[in-house]
């Protein structure tokens, strides 16, 4: 019988400490395992990089000060306002290093991490201001071959630690998505040392493989070592089985406008655990029905 | 037919951005040129490959915001693939483009502490480096056409370095905004007027742009839509006129 790998949020984050290098699956606000995030956000940790293709989830590392450097493809809500307000404010107030880059090269960095190679050569990057935002820190490699060709060396995107949200799982790790989109999730848990899943439902295996198409079936038990059961954790970005809660987002971005604001939702949002905070989404959305 | 819209005819511009592009994938990443690319398979590129912005590709092509029938898979990671593989024309927005086709959608700033965040390069670096590039810019002005932009997300052609190969696919290859198309066809890659929307003259874009745009003078009058292009784009493609959104009706012509 293999390991039953459940655990609770606390349980994950008691594994980590400060200055730790943490990747951050799903794709600007959607299937972020924001469940984990929030854990983190409230944890005494900090000093964190964090490598993401980021959305609220970064946001709301900034707004608690855990974020040191951070290396991304992009920041987006992919909702109005758009651009994330505390990754914004954290940005024009110098409080984090950039290591700005192209998406591909997020997903290029993650695949040299998970084949243990230190770089793999790709074309985006040249001639842009990436350049810039890495310095010495990214450098070139010229192809041995007779082709001419001097190409980004992107290094490999080596994490301590990564989160991911899906949508479904058994205890031992195995799980799928039920949306359109893997995302990155499967190379953000390669590239790193220790790998932690949550999910809206932990369900039997059998009923597992019985429930998606094999080809969903994104992570194996080799790829997890610690499986969270947080129903609605992507909340409020979307995930296979709900979507974005645009209103609940917005209202994220507006309270981030003052300090006041910000206190009366961070009071009664991230000051709480995780079935607080749930419980309180609910009457808050009731208030606003 | 009743009168042409200044939004009827950036749509028809932004078509043309696709003509002779074959079986490729055509991302356009605002409201007018997805029209435009719409537009175009229904008419001459029929060939294009559309997605729903999101994971699936289009079999249809459905009005804006509308669902239709699908024909394939197009996860975020195969994105990249497409991208690599350099069978792609994006249609990206700027919030900076300089005369060489230098643009900017990350920050205004110095990049380690900029004054105003917007969403970092994305995949413009990717982009340009890869695969044609348009740009659509809906207001023309000296903000945006600057001399010099802030943070360099989307390649031009002065940082394409002639003794590396790595660089042999940079494209720009239209800009298309409120007043006129552009390319980069002047002097050394510098931005070029192809024509001026009608109604619009050499020195109204010579006011909204921080440089000196070459073949101003001579450059004609972009093209009217056709009958059918018309009712392709009122009927088919964006009945609640959304277009018009993007680019209101100057007064003068109103």
């Amino acid at each position: 019988m293999a390991t039953d790998k459940t655990s609770s949020l606390d349980e994950i984050i008691g594994e980590l400490s400060s200055g730790m290098t943490i990747g951050i699956g799903g794709w600007g606000s959607r299937r972020k395992p924001m469940a984990l995030v929030r854990a983190l956000a409230r944890s005494e940790i900090a000093d964190l990089t964090v490598v993401t293709y980021g959305g609220p989830d970064l946001g709301l590392l900034c707004a608690a000060g855990k974020v040191r450097k951070a290396y991304y493809g992009f920041v987006s809500l992919d909702s109005p306002p758009f651009y994330d307000p505390w990754f914004a404010h954290a940005r024009t107030t110098g409080a984090i290093e950039s290591r700005e880059m192209d998406e591909g090269m997020v997903k290029c960095g993650l695949e040299a991490a998970a084949a243990r190679l230190p770089f793999l050569p790709i074309r985006a990057g040249l001639g842009s201001d990436v350049r810039t935002f890495w310095g010495d820190e990214l450098r070139t490699v010229a192809s041995p071959y007779d082709d001419g060709e001097t190409l980004i060396a992107m290094p490999a995107l080596n994490l301590d630690a990564a989160f991911v949200h899906l949508d479904l799982a058994d205890k031992h790790g195995n799980a799928a998505y039920t949306g359109v989109d893997p995302y990155f999730d499967d190379l953000y848990l390669a590239a790193a040392q220790r790998r932690y899943l949550e999910t809206d439902r932990i369900v039997e295996t059998e009923e597992l493989v019985k429930t998606v198409p094999t080809q969903r079936l994104l992570l194996n038990r080799m790829n997890v070592d610690k499986v969270v059961e947080t129903p609605n954790g992507a909340h409020f970005t979307f995930a296979g089985e709900y979507k974005r809660d645009e209103k609940f987002q917005r209202f994220y971005a507006e309270s981030a406008k003052d300090p006041e604001s910000w206190k009366v939702f961070s009071d009664r949002f991230l000051a709480v655990d995780e079935a607080e905070y749930q419980k309180q989404v609910k009457l808050w959305q009731e208030e606003q029905a | 037919m009743s009168e042409v819209t200044l939004a009827d005819i950036c749509v028809v511009a932004c078509a043309e951005i696709f003509s002779g592009a074959g079986e490729i994938m055509a991302s356009p990443m605002a409201t007018t040129p997805l029209i435009g690319a719409r537009l175009v398979r229904l008419t001459t590129e029929p060939d294009l490959l559309i997605t729903d912005g999101e994971a699936l590709i289009f079999a249809d092509t459905p009005a804006v915001g509308a669902k239709g029938d699908i024909e394939g898979w197009m996860p975020f990671r195969k994105v990249f693939d497409v991208v690599a593989s350099g069978r792609r024309h994006v249609v990206m927005g700027a919030n900076q483009i300089d005369r060489f086709g230098n643009q900017n959608l990350s920050a205004f700033g110095p990049l380690q502490q900029p004054t105003r965040q917007m969403f970092g390069v994305r995949g413009a670096p990717g982009n340009t480096i890869n695969h044609p590039t348009s740009y659509w810019v809906a207001r023309h002005s000296k903000r945006v056409f600057v001399d010099q932009v802030d943070i360099v997300s989307g390649v031009g052609y002065d940082k394409a370095d002639p003794q590396n190969p790595a660089y042999r696919d940079l494209n720009i290859h239209r800009v298309v905004t409120n007043l006129g198309v552009f390319d980069f066809g002047g002097p050394d890659h510098t931005m070029r007027a192809l024509s001026l929307h009608p109604g619009v003259t050499a020195d109204e874009v010579a006011a909204n742009t921080s440089f000196e745009i070459a073949g101003l003078a001579e450059a004609g009058t972009t093209r009217l839509p056709s009958d059918e292009e018309l009712r392709i784009i009122r009927e088919e493609l964006d009945p609640k006129g959304l277009r018009s959104k993007e680019v209101p009706q100057p007064e003068a012509a109103k």
